[in-house]
């Protein structure tokens, strides 16, 4: 074997039609994919979506049924997983219990056959602030280090492609922000290609600048993070990145301007440019903190939509923000966020209130109202709060 | 105390165990300290006292009396040099051809059978099955099987590819051959035992990190399953030094294939030498003892590899 040499920087990674069958279930269907050299991608899913399947088929762990795997434009489909420019940091870290933390970083160097891996093992545990364990076993570090171990595993070798399979997920709330953080700064210095698979939906949009939500074996909709959260294509994106408001209703009136819908005897109106479908039956919906509670009927305005009156069943304060569930009667029970801007709150339980928002907030979906609006599983314990509270209204 | 030597490899973090003296768990202990007092330490003395004896002047065959005669040692050592030497060659050659075949086997009950559950235990039932027959009716059986006359001999004998005038029992072979069939469960048992909790995510790391499976084995598996490797070869190698019945003439030995088992027993039934008898049992126990130290304390600090 000769020696080898880094990857110069990321590559792009390429998934053609891929379709990953178990005995049993299928994992993906027609998985077509493209992310460009030196982004960092989130592969955003619930747990059971085949985001973890996607992931192991590009490092080799798993071979597709069908499809093709590119990595910088070489065809990767048939190469085992020690043949790919490809690494991964493990949900579980499995890192090597007989070996040092130093040995652990040096494994893929050594493999490869790189001059001075100890030397290169102790520059990359500096970057992770790690060089003074170098001679520890993994089992004598914490949760963290060796979370950052398992990173530098991965990143000593320089691969083309790095692949994160939610290695967040055991840490606590205040160390996971902080390896963020850390982990955006290491993939701008290195300028590799990064594809982080996760459930959680603010750790995707705090990192990634390319998000594809996946269900059910399939991309429900990719893109920016910023464009994702503002117009969500269907109604389980429009859930599972954050919550919404979902009405469903027919579109009274067209104009270039917007598309009005009767919601529960509500003219609702939305951007014809923020509306995926113009006609017949259609879902729209509004993000939470785009509502503003009002205690008397606001006065007429086209660029208001304006809902009521209703009733609040539910008052949460959660620091920064309080949550009101407003039911207003067919339409169904509304979340609103509103910033704590003064002390206490002048909402209270059973009061009847009205809830508008500007026109410009609103957005229309996709999806085929039959259904939706669907509210799939979620981890974030808010939404589920709330889901209870939807539920028991 | 060998086995509590390569255990630490394992379990480090044993320290904070039991530091109270508690009366019970001396009570406890007792009934164990007894035993071992009885049935081991005496004996032991015993023997280490035997082995200096000088025979009873005007005495009959077979009496001895107490003395300091070291030189039984040297005596034996010239006399039976060939047997102590044959001994550890057979136990070792017989510990490695269990070890290859027997890692493969628990390899794919451990890992590879983890998704047939019936598979699994059904293999494990079929490795421990040759304990229901008694030792020494399995070794006849392979005597039988290995005698002159018999059809495996014959029919190659038949396509010449054994000399006509050629014989398998009584030889090297058939001895070796017995050892490493009698011991392959001994082997098997604790390397399954290992592998059945073998993390598989480890080598898939492996595997990410650039290392072909040839180098996964070498680099991930065989290190994680060495507590197996050093149970399973401490299991095989003691006992098959000390073996006397597969190198016996009765069952697959012959003259040129006995074995220190073999003349300890024939010093203490037939010639009825017991100082003979027992400096060769020390001679062995030590020579294990020393061999097993530093087999163990090698594989502790992975020279092995």
């Amino acid at each position: 074997m000769t020696t080898d040499t880094f990857a110069e920087s990321g590559a792009d990674l390429e998934l053609v039609g891929i379709h990953k069958r178990f005995p049993g279930f299928t994992a993906i269907e027609e998985l077509n994919l493209t992310i460009p050299a030196g982004s960092f991608f989130a592969l955003l899913g619930p747990s059971g979506c085949g985001k973890t399947t996607t992931l192991r088929l590009v490092a080799g762990l798993e071979a597709p049924t069908a499809g093709r795997i590119l990595v910088g434009g070489t065809d990767v489909t048939n190469q085992k997983s020690f043949q790919r420019p490809v690494n991964t940091v493990f949900q579980s870290y499995a890192l090597f219990p007989h070996m040092t933390v130093l040995e652990n970083v040096a494994f893929g160097l050594r493999r490869r056959k790189m001059t001075d891996p100890l030397g290169k093992a102790h520059e990359v545990l500096r970057l992770v602030e790690l060089d003074h364990l170098a001679s520890r076993r993994p089992q004598q570090l914490s949760g963290g280090q060796q979370q950052r171990v398992a990173l530098a595993r991965a990143i000593v070798n320089r691969p083309a492609l790095l692949l994160l399979d939610e290695p967040l997920g055991a840490l606590d709330l205040k160390l996971r922000r902080q390896m963020q953080l850390e982990l955006k700064t290491i993939q701008e210095d290195v300028g590799l290609t990064f594809l982080h698979v996760t459930h959680d939906q603010e750790e995707a949009m705090t990192m990634a600048d390319t998000i594809a939500v996946m269900n059910k074996g399939r991309i429900e909709q990719m893109g920016a993070p910023q464009e994702l959260y503002e117009l969500p294509r269907t109604a389980f994106v429009a859930n599972f990145l954050g919550q919404s408001n979902l009405f469903t209703g027919p579109v009274v009136s067209t104009t270039s301007a917007g598309v009005a819908v009767d919601v529960a005897g509500h003219k609702i109106v939305v951007p014809a440019t923020r509306a995926h479908r113009t006609t017949g039956e259609i879902t729209i919906g509004v993000r939470p903190e785009k509502l503003t509670l009002h205690s008397a009927k606001p006065i007429h305005d086209a660029d208001v939509n304006v809902m009521g009156p209703g009733r609040v069943t539910d008052v949460s304060f959660s620091g920064v923000s309080t949550q009101y569930l407003v039911e207003v009667p067919g339409a169904g029970t509304l979340i609103v966020f509103a910033q704590n801007m003064t002390f206490g709150s002048d909402v209270k339980f059973g009061d009847g209130v009205w809830v508008s928002w500007g026109v410009g907030h609103g957005f229309g979906l996709d999806d085929d109202p039959a259904d939706a609006p669907r509210f799939e599983a979620d981890f974030d314990t808010r939404s589920i709060a709330a889901q209870r509270h939807l539920e028991g209204a | 105390m060998a086995f509590a030597a390569f255990s630490t490899t394992a379990a480090p973090t044993s320290s904070d165990s039991v530091k109270k003296k508690s009366p019970v768990a001396l009570l406890l202990l007792l009934p164990g300290i007894l035993y071992l007092v009885l049935f081991f330490l005496a004996p032991l003395v015993s023997l280490l006292l035997t082995s200096f004896k000088v025979p009873a002047e005007f005495g009959d065959i077979g009496e001895f009396s107490y003395a300091f005669r070291w030189e039984n040692y040297t005596d034996v050592i010239t006399a039976y040099w060939p047997h102590i030497l044959r001994s550890f060659g057979y136990a070792i050659t017989a510990t490695f051809f269990a070890l290859i075949i027997s890692y493969p086997l628990a390899y794919f009950i451990g890992v590879k059978a983890r998704r047939w559950p019936l598979l699994q235990s059904l293999a494990l039932v079929m490795v421990v099955a040759p304990f229901f027959i008694s030792f020494l009716l399995r070794t006849l059986a392979w005597k039988q099987i290995f005698a002159d006359e018999s059809f495996l001999v014959t029919s190659l004998k038949a396509v010449s590819l054994l000399a006509p005038d050629a014989h398998v029992t009584g030889t090297a072979f058939s001895v070796i051959f017995g050892l490493t069939y009698n011991f392959i469960p001994f082997m098997t048992l604790p390397l399954y035992t290992t592998l059945e909790r073998l993390d598989v995510r480890y080598l898939e790391a492996g595997s990410d990190l650039y290392a072909s499976p040839f180098h996964v084995f070498r680099k991930v598996t065989i290190p994680l399953s060495m507590p197996g490797i050093v149970a399973g070869t401490l299991l095989t190698f003691i006992p098959a030094a000390g073996d006397y019945i597969n190198a016996s003439r009765e069952f697959l030995g012959g003259t040129g294939t006995q074995m220190m088992g073999n003349v300890i027993e024939a010093n203490f039934l037939v010639l009825q030498n017991f100082p003979a008898g027992a400096a060769l049992s020390i001679i062995l126990m030590s020579a294990i003892l020393v061999m097993v130290s530093i087999y163990v304390k090698k594989s502790g600090t992975e020279d092995l590899l």
